[in-house]
């Protein structure tokens, strides 16, 4: 099923013309309201006039996690404070967390894109659905929710923990439809196991799964414990939050929502727009944002992008899975973490070398971060208190930066292997395929 | 008496404790006591060696974290009821154990004893 046909279906030239005077508005709005976008292309000698086409996007500046950090709290918003409804936060390197403002308008349009995904996974009015997603700063939930809303479904706002509740509400309230992390929907199908619960009991039949990398393997793995089929969702907070593509039917790829988020593939290293077909990083312009537009925003996912009309009568254009990232960043449990804010925890007590290593496995099908650091020679201790101590402000001070537990490993002096060059310092055994 | 005693960090590790003993042999350095303290991550290997430095030095020079630390020694008759005698003085005098371990020899038994106050334990028991 499709949710709005005259958007989702719409002839490429009529969606390019549709863009192309979107992008028009957009661009007056930004320089008139976002200094940062004004400076930024005056000092390229580019003005809103140059812009006609979609075409001309090229000429436009890119914007970075980095700008975003640069310009905390709110220096990138172009509504006025009066008119933002709500605010998200997504979790950056240290020091400040990106910062969303989102206007009634921008939380309709988010709750139009979510409702197109729902309904490309074949959820309808009479399901009960059931958002897995963590509730608060976090976009999956609140993005979600709003969606099965809109949809007219009924929507469970179950959240994240207390799985055997969630299980008995799942069986008793008959929930038929699921938006959470791949990782969690195995964690629920275990749960499920142990609790002696026949997947036949449950009455699942539709998943939407994202926030995090996963694979063809999972998705088999997911479907077969669950009883449900399993379509990726894809978004992120700067954009929107989830919603920003979805997968259909045939599950070849994730259509994007191009008429309010215009997506390009770059080399991430000249910056050269690429062909369709050719994989790269992943930018996208938000074409119809209000309260935090971005032009050109670097996703750092790298994916490829695929043209020509899907099967399922969709003629918007596909994304791949995420082949991975053009920076080092991780996603565990859906949380992003960076190598560089576990190392400036590191660096900051003195207790510890500046080596360390990060190892991320998944077991039990949870995500899981082992951080290994040499301690130094003289803070050693006969004293097991003590050192356990020293283990734990170390925990303590990376479960407050990273916004999830690390299981921390005291190593001797000298244990860590040392590299040429620039230092590797993550081994990921979760296998993506 | 006060002895030093080698305190070893262990990373939890199969063969670890057999490195740190196979560089004590190739030295000529005997261990005449130890203890391995364990937790889930890491274990301390605590050691009497009769020659402190010698054992340092070659511990260091392989990377091993190692440290000395006062520990008191004392001997007492290798029968029921003597080291109760003085475990009973130090109490008495409000000195903590931290730990403690023992190895007999015929007659003699040897405790090494790590007190919170390595002076005050020496004092109550001079």
């Amino acid at each position: 099923m499709i949710w709005n046909p005259n958007k989702e279906c719409m002839s490429r030239e009529q969606m390019r013309e549709l863009q192309g005077k979107r992008l028009q508005k957009l661009v007056q709005y930004v320089y008139h309201n976002v200094p940062f976008y004004r400076n930024k292309m005056q000092a390229m000698n580019v003005s809103p006039e140059d812009i006609v086409t979609i075409d001309d996007i090229v000429k436009l500046p890119f914007t970075t996690k980095q700008d975003l950090r640069d310009n905390y709290p709110y220096g990138l918003q172009a509504a006025p404070a009066s008119e933002i409804v709500r605010v998200h936060a997504s979790s950056g390197t240290t020091g400040n967390p990106t910062i969303v403002g989102y206007t009634r308008k921008d939380l309709a349009v988010w709750s139009e894109v979510m409702t197109r995904c729902l309904t490309a996974y074949g959820v309808t009015r009479e399901d009960t659905f059931s958002v897995s997603y963590g509730y608060g700063l976090f976009t999956g939930g609140l993005g979600a929710h709003y969606g099965v809303e809109n949809l007219g479904a009924t929507v469970i706002p179950a959240s994240t923990g207390n799985t055997e509740k969630h299980i008995h509400l799942i069986k008793d309230l008959n929930i038929t439809g699921i938006a959470c992390t791949p990782s969690y929907a195995l964690y629920l199908a275990e749960t499920l196991e142990k609790l002696g619960i026949d997947k036949k009991d449950i009455g699942l039949r539709v998943g939407a799964f994202g926030a995090e990398p996963w694979t063809e393997d999972m998705r088999k793995e997911i479907e077969s414990r669950l009883g449900l089929k399993g379509y990726n969702i894809y978004g992120l907070s700067e954009i929107m939050g989830p919603g920003v593509s979805y997968e259909c039917q045939e599950q070849n790829g994730s259509h994007i929502n191009e008429d309010h988020f215009y997506p390009e593939i770059i080399d991430p290293e000249t910056l050269e727009q690429l062909p369709d077909g050719q994989q790269g990083e992943l930018v996208f312009t938000t074409l119809t944002k209000e309260g935090m537009p971005l032009l050109r925003y670097r996703t750092k996912d790298l994916c490829t992008l695929m043209t020509g009309e899907c099967p399922c009568g969709r003629t918007s254009v596909r994304m791949s899975r995420i082949v991975g990232r053009s920076d080092d960043m991780l996603i565990i449990r859906g949380i992003n973490v960076f190598p560089s804010q576990v190392e400036s925890v590191i660096l900051e007590m003195q207790e510890f070398e500046p080596q360390y290593m990060l190892i991320v496995d998944r077991v039990n099908n949870l995500d899981t971060l082992q951080v290994q650091v040499e301690v130094r020679r003289d803070f050693f201790s006969d004293d097991i208190g003590s050192m356990l101590a020293m283990k734990k402000k170390l925990s303590d001070r990376l479960k407050s930066i990273l916004s999830i537990a690390a299981d921390v490993r005291l190593m001797e002096p000298g244990s860590i292997e040392r590299s040429q060059g620039k230092g590797k310092h993550v081994i990921d055994k979760r296998i993506l395929k | 008496m006060i002895i030093k005693q080698l305190s070893i960090f262990l990373e939890n590790r199969t063969g670890r404790i057999n490195e740190v003993a196979k560089i004590l042999g190739d030295n000529g350095i005997n261990m005449q006591a130890f203890s391995m303290a364990e937790t889930a991550d890491f274990g301390l290997l605590r050691l009497i060696v009769p020659d402190v430095d010698k054992a340092v030095e070659v511990l260091r020079a392989a990377n091993i974290a190692v440290m000395l630390t006062d520990v008191l020694c004392i001997n007492c008759a290798n029968t029921p009821g003597s080291l109760s005698a003085t475990l009973e003085k130090l109490a008495a005098s409000n000195v903590f154990i931290e730990y403690m371990y023992a190895f007999s020899d015929g007659e003699t038994a040897n405790v090494v004893i790590r007190p919170d106050n390595v002076e005050a334990a020496v004092k109550v028991l001079a």
